[in-house]
């Protein structure tokens, strides 16, 4: 039986997720022996024909030719997967989406009008249909050999879409939001990361997206309480899934009644 | 009762002594980065010594105590559940072998802990879990675990802001079911009163160096207990509690919480009986063998309730309404005991500080209000 063909796609994006992939050194040998590695511009610049059974998909569309290169990527992929928060939210440079990029352009580049981007930065499946999004900045690559390993087996991925404080319990860091009066977002965020930021004293900055049910209000009045102010919960939402549809409604909204 | 010897505060390491020659592993509270949780203990100097915690609504802090008392706080972070019922566990590996394949159970070689420390409430809890792990459908890991541990209970000494024992019937003085109970007496000189539950517990008091209690250390025991049953943070009326939850499972007040509930599930992991789990196969690339992990899992998950063709529970309402029906009434119904003990770590440790006592009590006022309409 051929093997199955995976090829890891770029878009706007910092490459931090397929060197996930790269960083899954023991692992590695094991994904090279179960499927046909296509393209993966962070190993080789070789990139073998379509079409791809899984295709990976990282970044998001930010220029013309993006928007037309991700439907090339759809018509020759079976199975397309986004990995990491640009490629399923828009990632950090969506904050594009609230200011003027030709400001932006005017300011950094000597001759702006080579520049051609669009004026948003935004998630794959804002332009194709995606079969699975796999979320984090940057994803986990235990959860990335899952998807992998899921797709082999022809099974549903086990990648729950509950908040962090779940994975905050089971390893048993005290809630730092409790005991020690420190905001955080991981009661809305999802699960994935293994609890990071609490068991470092430290509060949730949401790599992961908003958890499958996020209560957004909820939160801002118990952060309100904690005495953070509004324009720090605005900043606190709009940072790597700040257009993640539920982050981005919370802190529009912040800005309206701020 | 065994009667009452007294240990005096400077012969406690003569105690932990005598657990770890017996093959024990003290398990018990440690103060870390500005909590109390449960970690090993070797010296009496591991202990909480002078502090104490303050317990709110989704509020928690470390306090010095103007004595040196070793169990002078109330309730730590995490639960024994943490250790009795592990948040994973692999349960088997499968092995392919000539077109067939092979499963291994587990092969388990827990430790023996000795639970240092066990409140009356915390007790209560193992015993909800036994009921539920050794009962029809008995669990072998749990099993295995809970069948070597030795208990070494501490009557609570004060009550926090977040206890109820008292409205669950489990505490704060621990009855039975341990091997040793501790009271810590402060008053003049430090020093324990002890009393065995158990042969072992019995053997472990001859190695010691006590003294038989006096009319006067029992007195101050008893009142000491008398005080902390009177100082509840929390109160919950269990009256007919099956009955108001089952005839109110469309009250408005589960809407309410629901606008408030992170359906986080801080409040399932740490309940001492929470129980639920989910089960995970992972396959190794090549196919070659499988694994069967145990997870933690919690009925405010949305996961937890799928079955063929999506969850059931799909409201944060329902979720909140199963949790808190399940530990107050259908736990009953089921397993002949409430689910909650009182503890009010739901409390403490909901980030957004919702409080099943105050639940129950909006729907039995509001109840009421609606009956005599
Ligand atoms: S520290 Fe944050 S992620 Fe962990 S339980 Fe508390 S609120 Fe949840
Ligand atoms: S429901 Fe709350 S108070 Fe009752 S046993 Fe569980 S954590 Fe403790
Ligand atoms: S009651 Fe509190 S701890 Fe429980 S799920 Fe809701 S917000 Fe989280």
């Amino acid at each position: 039986m051929r093997k199955p063909k995976l090829a890891v796609w770029k878009f706007a994006s910092c490459d931090g997720c397929q060197l996930s992939l790269l960083d899954a050194e023991d692992e590695l040998l094991a994904v090279a022996g179960a499927v046909e590695i296509a393209n993966f511009p962070e190993a080789s610049r070789e990139v073998l024909p379509g079409p791809y059974q899984l295709s990976l998909v990282e970044g998001s569309i930010t220029t013309p030719h993006d928007a037309e290169r991700i439907q090339q990527v759809r018509s020759e992929s079976e199975f397309l997967v986004t990995i990491g928060a640009c490629a399923t939210a828009g990632g950090i440079q969506a904050l594009r989406n609230w200011a003027d990029v030709a400001e932006f352009t005017r300011s950094v580049y000597a001759t702006p009008e080579f520049i051609d981007t669009l004026d948003t930065s935004t998630a794959i499946a804002d332009h194709v249909t995606v079969d699975f999004e796999l979320r984090g900045c940057p994803i986990n690559k235990g959860q990335l050999l899952e998807v992998v390993n899921a797709f082999l087996y022809g099974r549903r991925p086990d990648i729950p879409g509950y908040s962090v404080c779940i994975e905050c319990k089971r390893r048993g860091t005290t809630c730092v939001m409790v005991a020690d009066g420190t905001p955080c977002l991981g009661p809305v965020t999802q699960a994935g990361c293994g609890a990071l930021c609490p068991a470092y004293h430290r509060g949730c900055y949401g790599c992961f997206g908003p958890a499958e049910s996020a209560n957004l209000p909820a939160l801002i009045s118990e952060l309100r309480r904690l005495e953070v102010d509004d324009a720090t919960l605005v900043r606190a939402l709009r940072t790597y899934n700040a257009y993640a549809p539920e982050f981005r409604a919370a802190s529009d909204e912040l800005e309206v009644t701020g | 009762m065994e009667a009452a010897s007294v240990l005096e505060r400077r012969n406690f390491n003569g105690l932990l002594d005598a657990l770890t020659a017996r093959g024990y592993r003290p398990i018990g509270p440690v103060l870390e980065a500005g909590r109390i949780v449960y970690g090993p203990i070797q010296r009496d100097s591991d202990l909480p010594i002078g502090k104490t915690d303050i317990h709110d609504g989704g509020m928690y802090r470390i306090a010095d105590r103007p004595d040196d008392a070793l169990f002078g706080y109330n309730l730590p972070s995490d639960s024994w559940k943490q250790y009795l019922f592990p948040p994973h566990s692999r349960l088997w590996t499968a092995t392919k072998s000539n077109g067939s394949f092979t499963v291994a159970a587990e092969e388990i070689d827990p430790p023996r802990y000795a639970l240092l420390g066990v409140r009356a409430c915390e007790l209560a809890a193992i015993r909800v879990q036994d009921t539920v792990f050794t009962g029809a459908f008995p669990d072998r890991q749990y099993n295995a675990v809970r069948d070597d541990v030795l208990i070494v209970g501490v009557n609570c000494g004060q009550a926090g802001g977040t206890c109820f024992c008292t409205s669950m019937g489990t505490g704060p003085q621990l009855t039975d079911g341990y091997d040793l109970v501790l009271t810590e007496l402060l008053d003049g000189d430090h020093r324990f009163l002890v009393r065995s539950g158990t042969a072992t517990g019995a053997d472990i008091l001859r190695e010691l160096p006590l003294t038989p209690a006096t009319p006067a250390d029992c007195a101050e025991a008893e009142a000491l207990i008398e005080h902390v049953s009177g100082h509840m943070g929390r109160m919950l009326d269990t009256d007919g509690i099956k009955d108001l939850l089952y005839d109110n499972a469309e009250h408005e007040r589960w809407d309410d919480v629901a606008t408030r509930c992170l359906a986080c599930a801080n409040c399932t992991m740490v309940c001492p009986t929470c129980f639920c789990v989910t089960t995970e196969d992972r396959p190794t690339l090549d196919g070659a063998t499988a694994e069967r992990w145990r997870t933690w899992d919690s009925c405010f998950s949305l996961g937890f309730s799928h079955i063929h063709g999506g969850p059931i529970r799909t409201s944060v309402k329902a979720r909140y309404r199963q949790w808190m029906t399940h530990k107050l009434a259908t736990w009953i119904d089921q397993f002949g005991t409430s689910g909650c003990v009182g503890c009010g770590r739901c409390i403490t440790w909901c980030p957004v500080g919702i409080d099943i006592t105050h639940e129950v009590a909006a729907i039995r006022t509001e109840e009421a209000v609606h009956a005599h309409r």
